[in-house]
């Protein structure tokens, strides 16, 4: 064999719009998963110079440490409302929110849905792992009934806690909202597919259409005090028939874009 | 420009928009509402962006977002909007970007009323929300300060990036009389948006927005960062107004419409030859202490007049270090008090200093 049969092919690599940094998340958290797919499809679009992130509080507080982008770390639950301001004086630019299901169902449920509500042209990525992760394990507004949590320790009991919030199925009836999506990041051809949603509500943003929001079934091994593996077959098992996967909201307005 | 019959609401929000206020986000509340009305009306007029929000705590984060991105932008509200508003007014702090609110304060505590009231001194001067930081607090007693501040705190909120308040009161808000206008000002274009801005990391490392600093000892940095930045404020910017101090025995310390009621009480008290003027600070935030201790050596006697329990009275304690009797005049919960009963409180002043002489 000569040197010049070694021909090196690149095959797998950072996308532009992540750091270097290591992530502070948990061992088979999916966050970093998210993380880049929302990356790879902002490098493919080419739009991370002109793209303006909202992190929340939650998990994802620190976000703005991965991605290689402007970036805001707004107050629990008000990422909507930061978004609307930024986006509203800023309309050239591609705001996204990511929040998680604290944030976003629980103490941001009148920003987004007002959000949603206006059809504000903004994409917001939507964590929802069923617990709260950041603070130890407490009851979510997405918790499962019966599902333990610190906070919950003998299970989420409906007749004291209520029950869960499934928000693309509350945004969708929104005239407001454009795209709205559950995906689920269990398994590669689910992370496949998230991809795509992904894609398509940032080129809805692009297009001018709407609000648009895709919410990622997401694993919290450490809260669930489970395995990685254990964490991703829990999603399948117990998220999937409470969250079904779907379209809940494809405005007729959007065009198919050609890509991915 | 010539004087116009301007109603304080109307006023501030034109000369905000003159200021070259790009953006303002609002929820309406009695009795400032008439800034978000007109808001609605002039600033798509002008290509500019107008949005009521679904609450004064979106109201205040819709703020936040642009002032992140740069331009200037200010909301208005009323004291329990305000209460909502003091989450985002911290981070807005902890984050440095530059942010004017206008309080037209009104009777509480609670839901209280909408007649006039400066029952949020201590909430507004001392900070508000939590953490240490400190906004920039303009206190107006006519419709032509409140133009004048209003223009002056955005300027301000720039230099220090950071949170001006315009704190008035219901009366100033809906109150009537002639005023200037300021000159229209050219709003800031795009591409002249600050180096700090969100505007897209094009060409440059990302600009990040944040108030989180998890390790203490760098939020101890970042803390006295602020501190070092108030000494600079505390040096710079404080405005007081004097009223027939020169040769003055007693001194009335009052701020915003109070301050106007005692200058028609110390008029009328120069008529009864009783030697008292006023003192009516103007920057509630940062305070005129070393003025207020300067005057307790030389008057007799200082009487507080607020509309409240008794706030500002506790800095003029502070100031004047126990050199001279403080005294306090106050009426609250809506009530507003006539020149004929501070007149009345200035005779029993003069009275005790008679006795005690």
């Amino acid at each position: 064999m000569t040197n010049k049969e070694l021909v090196e092919s690149l095959i797998y690599t950072k996308p532009e719009g992540l750091t270097s940094a290591v992530t502070h998340y948990c061992p088979g958290c999916t966050h970093g998963i998210a993380h880049r797919l929302l990356a790879e499809v902002i490098d493919e679009m080419g739009v991370r110079e002109e793209t303006i992130g909202i992190a929340p509080v939650g998990c994802a507080v620190f976000a703005y440490d991965y991605f290689n982008m402007d970036f805001a770390e707004a107050a629990h639950g008000r990422a909507p409302a930061m978004a609307t301001g930024l986006k509203r004086v800023s309309p050239d630019k591609v705001v996204f929110t990511y929040q998680g299901d604290g944030d976003l169902a629980s103490i941001g449920a009148g920003e987004i849905l007002h959000a949603a509500g206006r059809g504000e042209n903004i994409t917001v990525i939507f964590i929802n792992n069923a617990i709260y992760g950041m603070t130890g394990g407490q009851m979510a507004p997405t918790t499962l009934p019966g599902q333990r949590t610190t906070s919950t320790p003998l299970g989420r009991d409906v007749e004291m806690h209520g029950f869960p919030l499934r928000m693309c199925e509350i945004l969708s009836q929104l005239d407001g909202a454009v795209y709205v999506v559950r995906r689920s990041l269990h398994n590669v051809a689910n992370i496949r597919k998230a991809k795509k949603a992904i894609r398509q509500a940032f080129e809805v943003q692009r297009q001018g259409l709407g609000f648009s929001m895709v919410e990622l079934l997401s694993s919290c091994p450490t809260n669930w005090g489970m395995s990685a593996a254990e964490a991703l077959n829990w999603i399948e098992e117990h998220m999937l028939p409470a969250y079904p996967l779907g379209d809940y909201k494809v405005s007729p307005a959007i065009s198919k874009h050609g890509g991915n | 420009m010539a004087k116009e019959l301007l109603k304080g609401n109307v006023a501030f929000a034109e000369a905000a928009i003159r200021a070259g206020c790009e953006a303002y986000f609002g929820y309406p509340i009695t009795p400032q509402t008439e800034a978000l009305e007109h808001m609605s009306k002039r600033m798509p007029e002008l290509g500019r962006v107008f949005l009521q929000a679904e609450s004064e705590v979106a109201a205040i984060n819709m703020v936040y977002g642009a002032a992140s991105a740069g331009v200037r932008v200010m909301s208005s509200s009323s004291s329990p909007g305000v209460s909502l508003m003091m989450e985002g007014l911290s981070y807005i702090a902890g984050s440095e970007v530059p942010v004017v609110l206008v309080d037209i304060m009104r009777g509480g505590p609670g839901l209280g009323n909408i007649a006039p009231s400066q029952g949020d001194y201590n909430q507004i001067v001392k900070g508000g929300g939590h953490g240490d930081y400190r906004p920039i607090v303009l206190a107006p007693a006519t419709v032509q300060e409140l133009i004048d501040l209003t223009v002056e705190a955005f300027d301000l909120a720039e230099k220090y990036r950071c949170v001006v308040i315009v704190l008035a009161d219901g009366s100033l808000g809906q109150m009537m009389e002639p005023a200037e206008l300021p000159p229209m000002q050219v709003v800031r274009p795009v591409d002249k948006r600050p180096d700090w801005a969100l505007t897209g990391a094009k060409g440059r490392d990302p600009n990040v927005i944040t108030s989180i600093y998890i390790d203490p000892a760098i939020e101890e940095v970042f803390n006295r960062k602020l501190m070092a930045k108030q000494a600079e404020i505390e040096v710079n910017e404080i405005r007081y107004r004097e009223v027939l101090l020169d040769d003055a025995e007693i001194a009335v310390v009052a701020f915003g419409t109070a301050g106007r009621i005692v200058q028609s009480a110390v008029k009328a008290a120069r008529e009864e030859g009783i030697r008292v003027g006023l003192l009516r600070p103007i920057s509630l935030y940062p305070y005129p202490f070393e003025r207020v201790h300067r005057l307790a050596e030389q008057v007799q006697a200082i009487m507080v007049v607020e509309m409240n329990g008794g706030q500002m009275v506790n800095d003029v304690r502070m100031a004047v270090e126990g050199l001279v009797p403080v005294s306090f005049y106050g009426r609250m919960g809506g009530m507003v008090p006539l020149p004929d009963e501070v007149l009345e409180e200035i005779r029993k002043v003069q009275a005790s200093i008679d006795v005690a002489g």
